[in-house]
This record gives C-alpha cells, sequence and structure tokens, in this order.
C-alpha cells in the first residue's frame, strides 16, 4: 500500500499533501492508519474442516504463497486468530465446535465462509446432517464459493475481506463497540440443532407465497 | 496427599511409589492442527504415557451412502470424488469398476492405459503430502510439506489439463473415462514423471536418514503382522507389517497384469512408523515404474465405449475393489431393478485403518500418539463418509 492510501480522507488541499510528503510527513486519520496495518496482516485460523482445507493449505504454499498478502501466519489456537476461513462441510455434531472456536476469537475477528458446503450445505444439503451455511450461526464476511475454490480464489477473497478491513470505521464497527461478540453455541439435540439458527446474524427468508392476500380479494 | 473429594469425580486414583496420582483426560480434536481433519481422541494420560485412548468420529459425516442411494448410478460418480479428497481418481476407479461389473460394460484399451496413469499419478499426491504431513507431524513445520505441495502442483496441472478440475475430478464414466486428454498430455505427462525421481532422491536423502526422525519414528507404534491380518488392514500399513498383499497383484483388475513392478513390504520384524514412512517412500519408485510403461505402451482408440448414461441393471450385488493409495477401496452395491441402487456400501481403508489405532498407541507418549496416527494416513471425508 502507498502512502496515497494512507492519505485518504484527509481534508486537504493536493499542494500541502505534496509539500508535506516531500519533506517525508504522512498525515492520516488513525482509521486509515489502522486498518492499512490490520488489513495487511491478517491470521487466519488452521482450521480444516473437509476438502476445501487440502485447498486452503495449498494457498499457503510455495506456488500461490498467501504471504504475499501478509496472511502467512496460521495460527493453531483461536486466540492469537483474526480470520476464521470456514473451510469446508459444517455438520451438526461440528456446528456447535465452530461457534465456540469463533467466541474464543478475539476481536476484530472476520470470517470466510469457503465453499459451497460452508455457504449453503453445497451439494451435502439434502442430507440430514449437514448445516445450511454457517451465517445461521456466525456473521460472515466473505463468501467464497467453489467446489473446492481455486488456491486463487482463497486469495482473492482475502482481497475483498481486505477491502472491507479498510473501510471499517473504527468508532461505529461493532468490531469495536460491541466488545468481544459471543453468540450462543447451538446444541446437538440428536433430531437437529438447538437453537436451528441465531437470529441475531440470520433469518429465514420470507416466504413470497405468504403475501396478504388483499389485492387478491380486491 | 489431597483428599479424594478434591479431585475431579471421574478422575480415577492411581497408587505408584506410594504417591497417590490421578489420570489425566486430553480430548484432543476436533480442531486440534495435528489429527487431519476434525478428528477427536480422548486420551487418558499417566504423566505423558498413554494408558487409554478412544476416538470418535463422525464430525464429517455428510450422508454419502444414503444421498448415493437416492439418485442415479452416475448421479453419485461426482460424491465418490469427495469421499477421499486427496485421491479423486481412485475412487471413481473403484466405483466405476463395481458399475461396470453390474452392467457388464467393455472398457476400451486406451481408457484402461488412462486410469493406470492417472491411479498412479494419484498414488504420488498421496504418499508425497502424506509424508509432508507426516513430517510436519514430528514437529519439522514448513519444508518437506512446502516440497510435497511443489510437486503436488504439477501432478494437479496434469488433472486439471485432463479433467477441468484440480482435486474433484469426476473423469470416469462407466465403460472409459468423460473425454480423451488433451493434445500434448503425454508429453507433459512423460515430462512430470520423468523429474519426479529427481525430487525423490532429493527428498529421500533430506528425510530418511534424518537422525531426529530416525529417534521419533523407529519402534513407535508397532503393529503386529498377526493383528494387522486379523484386523483387516490393507494398504501400505499391512504392507510395513510384512504381508505382501497388493490388490493391483492379487486381483490385477483393468491392465495391472501388464506392468512389471514389485511391491514393497518388510520383513514383518516391526511395523512401526519409520517402516511405514519407508514402505510409502518405496512405492512412489514403483509407481513411477508403472507410469514409464504405461505412457509408452498406450496406443490410439476411442475412451468411452457404449454406455448407457441411465439404466436398470437386474437384480444383483457386486463388489469392485482398487488398490487405493491407503488401501483396499471397495464399493458394493445391490441393485433391485429401478434406476436406483438399493444398497450402496463404500469399503472405506481409511476407516479400517483407523480401528488400530488404539492398539498402536497404548503405552506410547501422547506426543507418539500424533505421529502414529499420522502414520495411518487417514482422511476424515472417507472415515465418516
Amino acid at each position: 500500500m502507498t502512502t496515497e492510501n494512507l492519505n485518504a480522507g484527509m481534508d486537504l488541499d493536493d499542494n500541502t499533501r505534496s509539500e508535506l510528503e516531500r519533506a517525508g510527513v504522512i498525515v492520516s486519520q488513525v482509521d486509515s492508519l489502522y486498518n492499512w496495518a490490520r488489513g495487511g496482516s491478517v491470521w487466519p485460523l488452521t482450521f480444516g474442516l473437509a476438502c476445501c482445507a487440502i485447498e486452503m493449505i495449498a494457498s499457503a504454499t510455495s506456488r500461490f504463497d498467501i504471504s504475499r498478502f501478509g496472511s502467512e501466519v496460521f495460527r493453531p489456537t483461536p486466540r492469537q486468530a483474526d480470520l476464521m476461513i470456514v473451510s469446508g462441510t459444517v455438520t451438526k455434531k461440528m456446528a456447535p465446535q465452530v461457534v465456540r472456536i469463533y467466541n474464543q476469537m478475539p476481536e476484530p475477528k472476520w470470517v470466510i465462509a469457503m465453499g459451497a458446503c460452508a455457504i449453503s450445505g453445497g451439494p451435502f444439503k439434502q442430507g440430514y446432517n449437514v448445516l445450511k451455511g454457517i451465517d445461521r450461526y456466525i456473521p460472515v464476511d466473505v463468501y467464497l464459493p467453489g467446489c473446492p475454490p481455486r488456491p486463487e480464489a482463497v486469495l482473492q477473497s482475502l482481497n475483498y475481506l481486505q477491502e472491507k478491513i479498510r473501510t471499517q470505521d473504527i468508532k461505529s464497527d461493532p468490531a469495536f463497540t460491541k466488545g468481544r461478540r459471543q453468540y450462543p453455541v447451538p446444541e446437538f439435540t440428536g433430531k437437529d440443532l438447538e437453537p436451528p439458527y441465531n437470529p441475531e446474524v440470520w433469518q429465514p427468508p420470507a416466504n413470497p407465497n405468504d403475501k396478504p392476500l388483499e389485492k387478491a380479494t380486491a | 496427599m489431597s483428599s479424594a473429594t478434591a479431585i475431579a469425580p471421574n478422575y480415577e486414583l492411581i497408587q505408584q511409589d506410594g504417591l497417590e496420582t490421578s489420570l489425566l483426560e486430553v480430548s484432543m480434536g476436533p480442531h486440534h492442527p495435528s489429527t487431519h481433519g476434525v478428528f477427536r481422541m480422548d486420551v487418558k494420560l499417566d504423566g505423558e504415557t498413554v494408558v487409554d485412548l478412544q476416538p470418535v468420529f463422525g464430525y464429517l459425516h455428510r450422508n454419502h451412502e444414503k444421498l448415493a442411494e437416492n439418485m442415479s448410478y452416475l448421479g453419485s460418480m461426482p460424491f465418490t470424488d469427495r469421499l477421499d479428497y486427496f485421491n479423486s481418481m481412485t475412487n471413481n476407479w473403484a466405483y466405476a469398476l463395481a458399475a461396470e461389473k453390474l452392467v457388464e460394460i467393455e472398457v476400451p484399451e486406451r481408457a484402461d492405459y488412462l486410469r493406470v496413469i492417472m491411479a498412479e499419478l494419484t498414488r504420488l499426491v498421496n504418499h508425497v503430502s502424506l509424508v509432508g504431513f507426516f513430517i510436519n507431524d514430528l514437529g519439522a513445520l514448513g519444508t518437506p510439506l512446502l516440497y510435497a505441495f511443489r510437486e503436488r502442483e504439477k501432478i494437479l496441472d496434469l488433472f486439471e489439463q485432463a479433467s477441468g478440475a484440480r482435486m474433484m475430478c469426476n473423469y470416469f464414466r462407466f465403460g472409459g473415462l468423460r473425454n480423451d486428454v488433451p493434445e500434448g498430455w503425454l508429453d507433459r505427462a512423460r515430462d512430470v514423471v520423468d523429474h519426479f525421481p529427481v525430487f525423490l532422491d532429493e527428498y529421500e536423502q533430506l528425510l530418511c536418514e534424518n537422525e531426529i526422525i530416525l529417534s521419533r519414528t523407529q519402534g513407535v507404534g508397532c503393529l503386529s503382522r498377526d493383528l494387522a491380518i486379523s484386523a483387516g488392514i490393507t494398504g501400505p500399513m499391512l504392507r510395513a507389517s510384512g504381508v505382501n498383499y497388493d490388490i493391483r497383484k492379487v486381483d490385477k483388475y483393468s491392465i495391472y497384469d501388464r506392468f512389471q513392478f514389485r511391491v514393497p513390504y518388510t520383513d514383518g520384524n516391526v511395523g512401526d512408523c519409520y517402516d511405514r514412512f519407508m514402505v510409502r517412500m518405496l512405492e512412489m519408485r514403483e509407481s513411477i515404474r508403472i507410469l514409464k510403461q504405461a505412457l509408452d505402451g498406450i496406443g490410439d482408440g476411442p475412451v468411452l465405449g457404449n454406455a448407457p448414461k441411465v439404466f436398470k441393471p437386474k437384480p444383483a450385488e457386486v463388489y469392485g475393489r482398487v488398490e487405493a493409495p491407503k488401501g483396499e477401496l471397495g464399493f458394493y452395491l445391490i441393485a433391485d431393478g429401478t434406476p436406483k441402487p438399493y444398497r450402496y456400501r463404500v469399503r472405506p481403508p481409511s476407516l479400517i485403518n483407523l480401528t488400530v489405532l488404539r492398539d498402536m498407541c497404548l503405552g506410547q507418549k501422547v506426543a507418539d500418539a500424533v505421529i502414529i496416527l499420522g502414520s495411518i494416513d487417514i482422511v476424515l471425508g472417507e472415515v465418516d463418509r
């Protein structure tokens, strides 16, 4: 990132800015500087669920090299990680653990739902044991489709996430105002997960057939 | 001496050298960097020694078998890719073999050659990645795994050129392959195969006589020949325990009787982690031998026979099996005259090889339990299905 990005959002006229830059002075907002630093060092969690995990590992190896974007530091413990890449099928047995790990991560934290399974259940959606999208329980920042997505796509999703981080406002973003976000851990009751979704982050879509009948009768 | 009430109720007290100590229960997983996916081991420890171990799985149960019983025979081919997600080609092959037995479809010769080439390339991918992960479990973070994935990418490029996908190839069809390989593919494959031994030399030099690897793996996790046979272990793990059993030699399915290759196995005195590691290293050399012969012997011709896409087989039951990189992968199908199988059952090598984990881990240190698990070579997609 260049100084242009750092100087973004300042009410300086161009002459003053270039004069300052020539003198080696960068004038910036705290937000821009802070987001620039955080976006360049997103530490993902070493967290593989299924097939997509292999492509996530591949994105960290020599050919794709995620460290070009500052995210090569995979941390095994959620307490040191910023980014959770939900890589693979989340089953109903695994969903409580995923939410629990999310709860343990410190703020600010982000989630990438990697692969069709993590987004919506994917090819296994018809099964009785597969969660139909991890966004029912935790907020997802970037959806990364594919079955599995290519390592290049992992890098692209990271770029999207960095763009998102760049626009975060420290004063109003929930990551900074709400404290550590923790959501209720679902419980597997043998038949289904209880609760079936977390209403704070997901609501079932409205059924188009449930329209009020006023027009039809009128 | 603390009273028994001060200790959690489930912990049992044991007497050792006149001191009362309690066993430590550790739940390793399902989120654990070294458990190869979402696998959990409930370990009871006396100090650092494993006194009991209970594997817990089912965290990746994706209803593979029930989904397959509700769709046409060909429809579950893409799902087999996701069983053992390192080796989609051999999974495809085992399923195609079972279905071809059911409806008696002939496979053209060129397709058979390409199947052998794909399966042996898959074996290289699997073993090279496994060794990388295994050394990773030992604590050598990075280097061997990065080398392994560098080579893996070259083979995945070949898969992508042939099938369009890196990992989930979905390349096999009943009676052959979906499409022929593109022009120049065989030359590129020959190039990769010719250069692979150079990498293997480097890899062996780096690892096989490494002092740390020797002291961490030799004598650790021994599996006796008798236990291996009676537990139904297959694949490199069985051969490391001293049994000369390879389905490529026993069944001679497809055209494996045309190739000269040896089956590496040990004398069965030890059967430890080092043996399992070495058997895989040697198997890669043999795979390269098969690949060279197959690339020389392949001729022109069609790659897909006359097989209908939807068929209603007569009521029958079949079992098709191949030597997958992890062991015997079998598909058992019962047909009832409808376009869907009445029963669809997978015989996963990973799950059955995992059954001896407890026997191998008892009495070992907890750090060794991790590498014993690594040496079994499991993939949770196949264990839980």
